[in-house]
């Protein structure tokens, strides 16, 4: 009894630690151990871009690959607009044969949807052409030109270079290890021939190759102003894109509808819990006080969970988590009304919460499962809505099951009732001993 | 309270929800938001007061865009729909609803989705809810294992446990094709949450009653199995009301108190976890009770060939 009662205060102190600090890291940003709730774009406001990869023209096997690089020239790009917290995914499905690769941006606190795309696409795709095989230099035409291998997903750097004689800006640039490999294949096969720089699908210029060159370096001369040349350079640095993309979707959310909505979830779930709570309490008196306190704790371990893990929360996923609450009160319920039947077997108080607990856990485990399995299979199927809210619900059943089984268990077992007479029969209520 | 007893009647009104549900789906149909059909949905509010929506729609007509509709919602709220347009129709759009910067508005919400991106959110949907259908079947096969030496195999058990699923898929699906006839709401991703937390959530409430059913053939050796049933529902029926019952109560004061964006997410809910505790008690386990009799039936009949 001592031990129980030992670890029943240990357990109400973790909750009410863990409470105090989901509080003062709430009130307090800067702390590192616990962070703020991280808000999703439904409620904080911002705007999510999708982006459509077109991947057509690469080897199957580079996709990965190109994707991520994709990723990182995207997430540069975006960081330097100073952009707080940005994500920046890929992410691809197959359906009925084809798979589509996109490309996931969310911008917290951008509401401008130009600002958004340009910060973004307005990337140049740096590419370079050969001439087609068995088309004659002379009457060579643009549409002679075909794709290389060699795009600026292989750039080391750019920079501003100006000629020594006319003094007009050109652009060099210096290609990666395996990039200055495909450019010297790609001249040694074009000796005497031209070799075309686009430059989002434009021709720059199509210098014609003297000799191989191994070692990376280009040239690029247009007809430049010094700060055009100035502005792709800073542009080629920041990231030409490996993969050309294009809009697919796009969500913009104002702040003030997010914080509305904000607030709205979270008065809602509390005058929720708050009337379970009242319910509770009248239905099962004393065990239902239990439950409401194992409740408060299994809420308090949520948010914590929460912030650490960080859950991006969004609405959906509060709607998710609310649920999860009255998952974590049917676990309660479902305990009481076995212990209520021992109890009217004539157990005593004790052995008939070892009992009820016990006789309780094969439905509790059961229904339980069934509900992870569909949460799983939403969250692998979900687009981030569902997957946000599929998160919440199953982390909710998980804990809730371990606040029903151990916390409300122990604080039972704790209060150390022997036997129903007296004051016990009242606390216990009518709920159990009638009938 | 005898539920196997009266479980025609009950079996009735499920019939007759069914009914009606099939009716509004096929005849009101669901008024599917752009998550699924792929378009743009623009949420807008006038900072002063919103200009007449006559003046608004004549004005809009003559941009041709095809399927573009406008709606009031609030006092000065106003939610555009529209195919997926350009950045340049757009600012056309935005010019007209301005009365030509005449009306200030601020631009609350704007969403478009590629007409790719809502195929495959249906597909997915679709999928979705076939892979739980399908997995669920096979956890109560394989957890009710035990069952099978009693009167019914334990497959049986899952088969009923979906026919029940179906019910509340069919009904609060049904709910939605009546809040789109009647209200405009539209059945968008969060929809598709909606669905498959009433699945998560039946499936849940039913197996709390199999369980007891399970718990009770091996304890009772009483010959008949409908009296078993009538036993573990007599004993069950509190929790599942009680816990529903919670459930509701956070549902409704989401409904009442929660943000507009979950609105029509709390309604369904509310409808599909009201019908879910209902098929849970009065009609799955009525099912198993018929299951069984109609096969003692059939042995019977064999037995006098």
């Amino acid at each position: 009894m001592t031990k129980i009662r030992f670890w029943a205060i240990i357990l109400l102190l973790a909750g009410v630690l863990v409470g105090y600090f989901n509080y003062y890291s709430q009130v307090n940003p800067q702390w590192s151990f616990f962070r703020p709730f991280k808000l999703g774009l439904d409620l904080s406001g911002g705007s999510r871009l999708t982006y459509e990869a077109d991947v057509a023209r690469l080897n199957p096997a580079d996709v990965s690959d190109a994707m991520s690089s994709l990723r990182e020239v995207i997430e540069r790009r975006v960081n330097v607009f100073g952009v707080s917290e940005p994500v920046v995914q890929t992410e691809s499905s197959s359906l009925s044969g084809t798979t589509h690769h996109r490309l996931v941006v969310e911008l917290p606190g951008v509401t401008d949807i130009k600002e958004a795309v340009k910060m973004i696409a307005q990337t140049p795709q740096l590419e370079f052409y050969a001439l087609r095989a068995g088309v004659g230099v002379e009457m060579a035409s643009s549409t002679d030109f075909v794709a290389t291998s060699l795009t600026g997903q292989y750039l080391k750097k750019a920079q501003v270079t100006f000629n020594q004689n006319s003094l007009s800006p050109s652009i060099s640039i210096e290609f990666n290890g395996e990039g200055a490999k495909l450019f010297a294949t790609i001249t040694k096969a074009n000796v005497n021939k031209p070799v075309a720089i686009l430059l989002d699908g434009q021709i720059i210029s199509a210098p014609t190759v003297r000799e191989e060159i191994r070692d990376g370096r280009a040239e690029i001369s247009g007809q430049f102003t010094v700060e055009e040349a100035r502005e792709l350079t800073r542009n080629l640095n920041l990231g030409a894109l490996p993969v050309p993309i294009k809009l697919a979707s796009t969500e913009i959310v104002g702040a003030t509808l997010g914080s509305e909505a904000t607030q709205k979830g979270v008065g809602a779930g509390l005058i929720g819990l708050l009337i379970v709570a009242i319910f509770m309490i009248l239905w099962y008196r004393l065990p239902g006080l239990v439950a409401v306190v194992s409740l408060s704790i299994y809420v308090m371990l949520m948010l914590a969970i929460f912030k650490l893990l960080p859950v991006t929360l969004t609405a959906a996923g509060i709607a998710g988590f609310i649920l999860s609450i009255g998952i974590a009160v049917d676990a309660n319920v479902l305990i009481f009304e076995r212990l209520r039947e021992e109890l009217k077997a004539g157990r005593g108080m004790h052995e008939a919460t070892k009992e009820g607990f016990s006789r309780a856990w094969s439905s509790i485990r059961d229904s339980n499962l069934t509900s992870i399995i569909s949460a799983a299979i939403l969250f692998w199927f979900g687009t981030s809505l569902i997957k946000g809210f599929a998160l919440t619900l199953s982390v909710g059943i998980i804990v809730s099951m371990f606040t029903a089984i151990t916390v409300t268990r122990t604080l039972l077992l704790a209060l150390g009732f022997r036997n129903q007479v007296g004051w016990s029969k009242f606390l216990f209520g009518q709920a159990f001993f009638k009938r | 309270m005898n539920i196997v007893k009266y479980r025609r009647i009950f079996f009735a009104g499920s019939l007759i929800l069914i009914g009606v549900a099939l009716y509004s789906l096929f005849s009101f149909g669901l008024n599917l938001g752009s998550d699924f059909v792929g378009g743009t949905v623009m949420e807008i509010e006038y900072r002063t007061s919103r200009p007449e929506l006559a003046v608004l729609k004549t004005a809009l007509a003559e941009t041709k865009l095809e399927s573009l509709s406008i709606a009031p919602a609030g006092e000065k709220k106003l939610i555009v729909k529209a195919k997926v347009i350009s950045e340049e129709e757009k600012e056309t759009i935005n010019r007209i609803l301005s009365l030509d910067g005449k009306a200030q508005f601020v631009e609350k919400r704007f969403s478009q989705v590629g007409p790719a991106l809502g195929k495959e959110l249906s597909r997915k949907g679709l999928i979705a809810i076939s892979l739980v259908v399908l997995l669920t079947i096979i956890f109560i096969a394989f957890v009710f294992r035990q069952v099978s030496k009693h009167y019914l195999s334990s497959w049986k058990y899952g088969v009923v446990a979906i026919i029940a699923l179906a019910h509340d898929i069919i009904i609060s699906s049904g709910a939605m094709a009546l809040l789109g006839y009647f209200y405009g709401a539209e059945a968008d991703a969060l929809f598709l949450t909606a669905l498959l937390t009433i699945l998560g959530l039946s499936i849940n409430d039913t197996i709390v009653v199999f369980d007891r059913i399970r718990e009770n053939l091996n304890r009772h050796s009483s010959n008949d199995f409908s009296e078993v049933v009538g036993i573990s529902l007599n004993e069950t029926y509190t929790r599942s009301i009680n816990t529903t019952l919670t459930i509701i109560i956070t549902l409704v004061c989401l409904l009442i108190f929660g943000p507009e964006s979950t609105r029509y997410f709390s309604a369904v809910l509310l409808v599909g976890m009201t019908v879910g505790t209902y098929s849970s008690i009065f009609i799955a386990a009525n099912l198993l009770v018929e299951w069984e009799a109609y096969s003692r039936r059939k042995v019977v009949a064999k037995g006098r060939k």
